[in-house]
């Protein structure tokens, strides 16, 4: 008997307690529904629409997803382009950030001087870093075949060859470390000096200390880093866009669309074919389409990562 | 929560979300019932971006709002197609009421979607002839399945530029008139430094210099790009494999496409004082009537003429034709002052003193029959040869489509392709363009 006068109470009691959680809450739930649930939605929606961005959209079953995985001929170069960005840019930034923030954290003196020459790159807007890019790589005109002309050295055509457009952008990612230098530099200052000490005392040699006491205190920010750049590069967009139509040459005037990914769609990755298909082509259900498998790919990844910790954290953890 | 009052909430999540998307895919609509004789203010977006452009259009509109002083004109210029097709879509009170275009590439889908506004009733109500004003290929190239959403504004032909400095140093007399004519004169004015790079090319054909996308140079054999269906034909049509062969054997008798591409990273921005034809990289180019005026503003160093493009050996009765296109003039389906704006497009469009006025300014070629006779009309021989193209029945203009341009790109992907040597089949890749160019219009119809 008791329980039936109680039991309405505590209800009320958890009602409250619910909607208190739910008022602190509330300005996540309303920013993610807004921001990412309904966006999210629609794209699930659109997908199975036909959908000109001005008339009426119009279902039509799983025909976008057919032409998308199918018939459009970009779609493959695309996400090749973008996977081989997420494999080897990640991973080449990761370990050129750790390896600069490694040396900067052992010199003795100038390190205030390195530290802002290697972390000013990373403020040039990435408009202007790729200008300057491209202007520097130019296979004709720029300084750098030049110098290696002079050196004997028939330097390559960097962006404007599809097996050195990659890698060009590559090296533009790497001159602009200073992001991972900073964060790495700050998790090697971190490691217990008493840790190195012991280390030493037990006869471990620098590659020892590294592998035995530095690896393991720096995994967690090496799996943010290597997860924020899956994340980052799966995004990857402005630099490759400017690069190929700075070194295409083409005219970009009113009137022209130009296509991204010179030379060759070496440079097209995903985020600028949903931009080219939906806001060029304004074929929004092919749009929608990419950016779902972008989607399920980026989650994806990083579900795999994040439950596996790619092998980066001890076990307890 | 139980299980069913989540399934509620779900389901009025889910039919709230759905509502939401379908109230946002809902376009503004216009309005055609304005009087356009009452003050108001209209937005005109065009693509003119060159300071002495930017001034011919401002005079036009300062000559119409003297002839129509309640209609005030607000003009942007430098706006490209991508930005009217994102502004239109997006509607609101700061899109245009007036929209231009560069290029005619995209009016087939202007006038299907619908973002443009259909002007025959317009025509009808202000009592324009439009079969009479116009040249047909004008007129076709505006218009998509019946619908007439834009009117020519001005038309653009092209031709070839070439050095006669060059020439005379080379022994050669006149322009060539056909295919192999340009290979050979494209040979002999060829130069190279002593380290073997090159100092002048003779003509540069590759696709992605400047002007030559590659249906511009196709315009000489006179292509038929889709069948009565509107299915691509291009594998069908025995004029497309000869364009590329001819295009192949003039990249491969100077020097080949990987040296060439190298030379062209070195040419200069295409309206600037660095354009490879006014430094003289290029001995013959291909470009439209507007260069002219920029080479006697810049001040070419050297003597130069115009003539039309080389024709196939085989179609050399057809010398004098040459690729068509033009800037086109519409009205926004969102507009709220639809008449007031066709006050504004039927001005610049269809009065003849205002077409001939504009032409001379900028170097364009006038788009009304009347204008084209005008007397006014600059005389300067080197642009009187793009109107002699514009006005020669073999001209074409690239036929409209309901994907707008996305042939023609496709066209061009196919066409590095081909210049690079990626294609080592002719026959397969065109059946495969073909059979893309079908499925990305399929895609697009609703």
């Amino acid at each position: 008997m008791a329980t039936t006068t109680i039991a309405p109470a505590l209800r009320r009691k958890h009602r409250r307690a619910r909607l208190r959680t739910l008022g602190f809450l509330s300005p996540w739930l309303i920013g993610f529904s807004v921001f990412f649930g309904y966006p999210l939605i629609a794209t699930v929606y659109f997908s199975f629409m036909h959908y000109n961005q001005i008339q009426e959209p119009s279902f039509v079953g799983l025909r976008n997803w057919k032409y998308v995985l199918t018939q459009m001929p970009l779609f493959g170069p695309a996400l090749w382009n973008t996977l081989w960005l997420v494999v080897v840019m990640v991973a080449l930034r990761v370990v050129f950030g750790l390896g600069i923030g490694l040396l900067i954290t052992k010199i003795k003196s100038g390190a205030g001087f390195f530290r802002t020459a290697f972390y000013l790159p990373y403020l040039a807007p990435p408009v202007a870093a790729t200008v300057a890019f491209v202007f520097l790589l130019n296979p004709g005109t720029g300084p750098v075949n030049e110098i290696l002309g002079a050196i004997g050295i028939d330097g390559p055509s960097w962006f404007n060859d599809p097996n050195w457009a990659k890698p060009s952008l590559v090296m533009l990612s790497l001159w602009g470390i200073g992001d991972l230098m900073v964060i790495f530099m700050a998790a090697l200052l971190d490691v217990p000096k008493e840790q190195y000490e012991a280390a030493e005392l037990d006869g471990a040699g620098a590659w020892g200390k590294f592998r035995y006491v530095t690896w393991p205190s720096i995994t967690p920010i090496v799996l943010f880093a290597v997860v924020t750049g899956v994340v980052q590069t799966m995004q990857y967009y402005t630099q490759a866009l400017v690069a190929g139509k700075l070194a295409s040459g083409v005219t970009i005037g009113p009137g022209s669309v130009i296509q991204p990914g010179y030379p060759d769609h070496s440079t097209l990755t995903v985020p600028q074919l949903v931009y080219s298909i939906g806001f060029q082509n304004f074929n929004t259900g092919a749009a929608c389409v990419l950016s779902l498998v972008l989607f399920v790919i980026a989650m994806a990844v990083t579900t795999l990562l994040m439950r596996k910790r790619a092998g980066l954290l001890p076990a307890e953890d | 929560m139980s299980l069913p009052r989540m399934r509620i909430c779900l389901s009025v999540a889910l039919a709230g979300a759905g509502l939401l998307i379908s109230g946002c895919a809902n376009p503004s609509v216009g309005s055609d019932r304005d009087d356009p004789t009452q003050p108001v203010t209209i937005k005109f977006w065009h693509g003119w971006s060159d300071p002495g452009e930017v001034k011919a259009v401002n005079d036009s509109i300062a000559r119409f709002e003297k002839l129509h002083p309640n209609i005030k004109v607000k003009a942007i210029g430098n706006v490209t197609d991508e930005t009217v097709n994102q502004a239109l879509r997006a509607g609101g009170d700061d899109a245009p009421d007036v929209v231009s275009s560069f290029t005619t590439n995209n009016v087939g889908q202007f006038c299907s979607s619908g973002m443009w506004a259909d002007l025959d009733p317009f025509m009808k109500k202000t009592g324009v002839a439009k079969e009479k004003v116009f040249p047909k290929t004008l007129l076709d190239y505006t218009r998509y399945q019946g619908t007439q959403c834009a009117l020519p504004l001005l038309a653009d032909s092209y031709g070839l530029y070439y050095n006669k400095d060059a020439f005379r140093k080379a022994g050669i007399e006149r322009p060539p008139h056909t295919m192999s004519e340009l290979k050979h004169d494209a040979e002999k004015l060829t130069r190279r430094t002593a380290k073997g790079s090159y100092e002048q090319l003779g003509f540069m054909p590759n696709f992605r210099l400047y002007q030559n996308s590659p249906d511009r140079l196709f315009a000489q054999w006179g292509p038929t790009y889709f069948d009565k269906n509107g299915k691509a034909q291009l594998a069908k049509d025995p004029v497309t494999k000869q364009f590329f062969t001819t295009a192949l054997g003039l990249i491969n008798a100077q020097g080949g496409y990987a040296a060439m591409e190298k030379f062209r990273t070195t040419f200069g921005d295409e309206m600037s004082t660095q354009n490879a034809f006014l430094t003289q990289k290029v001995a013959m180019h291909m470009d439209g009537e507007w260069r002219g005026l920029m080479l006697r503003k810049d001040k070419a160093k050297f003597d130069w003429d115009t003539a039309p493009m080389p024709v196939p050996d085989d179609q050399e009765d057809t010398y004098g034709r040459g690729y068509l296109t033009g800037t086109v003039a519409g009205i926004s389906h969102s507009s709220k002052h639809q008449n007031a704006a066709w006050e504004l497009v039927k001005f610049l469009t269809v009065d003849t003193d205002q077409v001939v006025r504009f032409a001379n300014a900028i170097h364009n070629i006038p788009s009304t029959n009347a204008a084209l006779k005008s007397p006014k009309l600059d005389a300067d021989p080197t642009f009187r040869t793009f109107l002699d193209i514009a006005a020669n029945r073999h001209s074409t203009a690239l036929p409209p489509s309901n994907n707008g341009g996305q042939y023609v790109t496709s066209l061009q992907d196919f066409s590095y392709n081909v210049e690079s040597g990626k294609v080592p089949d002719l026959d397969k890749g065109l059946r495969e363009l073909d059979a893309q160019i079908d499925a990305d219009n399929l895609q697009s119809e609703n």
